[in-house]
């Protein structure tokens, strides 16, 4: 494996706790000043994972190189060049947000400003308040401003806006994609398909310590059955015309009564094909409209429906 | 497009100078635990109150002068509270909201984190013997500029004897249980180890196992040394060894987080 090419490559890690797998042969590539989402369900292997690439857990197997370095033991030389977001964040109980961010920054050789952070933040109302005195948004922020403060080349972000309300989460957002666009590689974990889509540039689906799916936000939800047309009409109409009308590959079925669905590669020709019959059977076909699936049902249909723990 | 200005996370990498860090660190260790009211009442409040009742009252049985073994015996007590006590306090609670963690994955070296946390309870230290000296001037105590050495090495004896079991403790066990623990054990020590009443004092058997612990050996040790004689070696023998003993186990046992 070449050490210079990405900003992170994983070939089959495997970690284990007692006997059982938590991570199960994964891999992984990040390419640097790009962003990538592993995406999975509570206790995929999501932060197990970013643990050993951060050094701070070690793997039963496999080769891993975080900017060309083993993290095994998370070298004094390594730590210097990423920046950690920790899931349930990490500062001394009566620490002030405003001294934690210095002394994050104390560690870097040349940090970003932390009064100007603490305050892009939205967390100078509180930069004298202690660390235990926070709301869970406003310490998964200050542990966002530990990741980025010492201007690290690749950056490490465990689920950074499970709690964040709407406003917190854009601008985690906003913050996600000037890091991209300013050369720094970002290897995020979230279960949120939204978040996945809007920032990845590659998605990495994990499920039971293995990938089950990945490519960028365009892949995954072109894959498979491309497109579906939805449209609503009287009910119990007979569909057997219909599928004889359309092209191979297509398939039509009624899910709910008088709700319709066409799956398969649908074009201009499908649309027309499918007006044309309605309007043959003297229906007005209503809402009608051509849907890509959405990553969650990727996501739904690679994971499965039932609850995690 | 972002709200952020181009260029403003452009990477530079690299490691702060180690001093700063260091500096740093301790400066902030040092802020947390001289303004935690808990800890403060523990490592100045009680031991202040001590050294006016003991040098004033006579309950407790102390040779003359009463200040300069008053003194001796409050020492041993801020050393105990702040090395053992609030140490292994602070260390159970920081692992509980993961500021091991934290640091181990910031570019401070490991030997930079634990120097750090040794800086901050030094700093304390010196705090308490400068107003607790101070205080006892006030209440007449007299020193001797000769029995000063033996006093300051006592007190780093014995901060690296309870400093050491603190942090086996603080290192080992849950938060809550680290607090229960390192309060009740301050509370037995205080009254049955030697640093409230002397080992003279206490039952035959009791003061048999008394001079053997951190406690007995710094408290008798002090108070011999500030009434104008000096530790035995066997006291310094006895702080050395907790020192050791505690330490070799800490360094196999004490999880990060």
């Amino acid at each position: 494996m070449s050490g210079q090419a990405g900003a992170l490559e994983a070939r089959g890690l495997v970690v284990r706790y007692g006997g059982q797998a938590a991570v199960n042969g994964l891999d992984l590539s990040l390419d640097p000043g790009s962003v990538l989402a592993l995406l999975g369900p509570n206790g995929a292997g999501k932060t197990t994972t970013v643990e050993v690439c951060e050094g701070l857990r070690d793997r039963d197997e496999g080769e891993v190189r975080v900017l060309g370095v083993d993290p095994a033991g998370a070298p004094d030389s390594l730590r210097a060049r990423v920046g950690v977001m920790l899931q349930g964040g990490g500062a001394y109980p009566g620490v002030r947000v405003r001294e934690m961010v210095g002394l994050v920054a104390s560690c870097a050789a040349d940090p970003l400003d932390p009064d100007w952070l603490v305050d892009t933040l939205g967390l100078t109302s509180c930069a004298r308040k202690p660390y235990k005195r926070l709301s869970v948004g406003q310490q998964q922020r200050l542990a966002l401003a530990c990741a980025v403060v010492g201007r690290p080349e690749l950056v490490f972000l465990d689920e950074p806006t499970a709690s964040l309300d709407p406003q917190g989460r854009r601008l985690v957002w906003d913050l996600v994609r000037a890091l991209r666009a300013d050369g720094v590689a970002v290897l995020l974990t979230t279960h949120l398909m939204q978040e996945a889509e809007t920032l990845a540039d590659h998605i990495v689906i994990v499920d039971h310590g293995r990938v089950v799916a990945e490519g960028s936000p365009d892949e995954l939800t072109a894959a498979g059955a491309d497109r579906e047309l939805r449209f609503r009409a009287a009910a119990g109409m007979d569909l057997h015309l219909l599928a004889a009308a359309l092209p191979e590959g297509c398939t039509a079925s009624e899910p709910t009564a008088g709700s319709y669905l066409v799956e398969g590669a649908i074009d201009p020709q499908v649309l027309s094909t499918v007006t044309s019959w309605c309007a043959r059977q003297g229906v007005l076909a209503d809402d009608l409209r051509v849907a890509r699936r959405s990553l969650e049902d990727v996501f739904l249909e690679l994971t499965g429906r039932e609850l995690r723990s | 497009m972002t709200s952020f200005e181009a260029g403003t996370f452009t990477p530079a990498p690299g490691r702060g100078p180690l001093g700063r860090m260091l500096a740093t660190q301790v400066g902030l260790e040092t802020r947390l635990a001289l303004r935690q009211g808990e800890q403060v009442l523990l490592t100045l409040i009680i031991p202040l109150a001590l050294l006016v009742g003991l040098s004033l009252l006579r309950v407790v049985p102390l040779p003359e002068p009463r200040p300069a073994a008053a003194l001796g015996t409050v020492l041993a007590l801020a050393v105990m509270s702040t090395a053992f006590t609030s140490q292994a306090i602070s260390l159970g609670f920081d692992r509980r909201y993961g500021v091991m963690r934290r640091l181990a994955a910031t570019a401070i070296p490991r030997w930079l984190i634990v120097l750090g946390r040794l800086g901050g309870m030094a700093a304390v230290v010196l705090v308490q013997l400068v107003v607790l000296g101070a205080v006892a001037l006030a209440l007449g105590w007299r020193p001797d500029p000769g029995s000063l050495g033996a006093v300051l090495l006592l007190v780093v004896l014995g901060t690296a004897a309870f400093g050491a079991v603190g942090v086996l403790l603080g290192g080992s066990l849950r938060a809550e249980l680290v607090l229960a623990v390192a309060n009740i054990v301050w509370f037995v020590l205080l009254f049955a180890g030697g640093v409230l009443v002397p080992a003279a004092a206490l039952p035959g058997p009791l003061a048999a196992v008394v001079v053997l612990l951190p406690s007995g050996a710094l408290a008798e040790g002090l108070r011999a040394t500030l009434l104008g004689g000096g530790p035995t070696p066997g006291q310094l023998v006895v702080l050395l060894l907790w020192a050791l003993v505690a330490g070799a186990v800490a360094t196999r046992t004490v999880r990060w987080s």
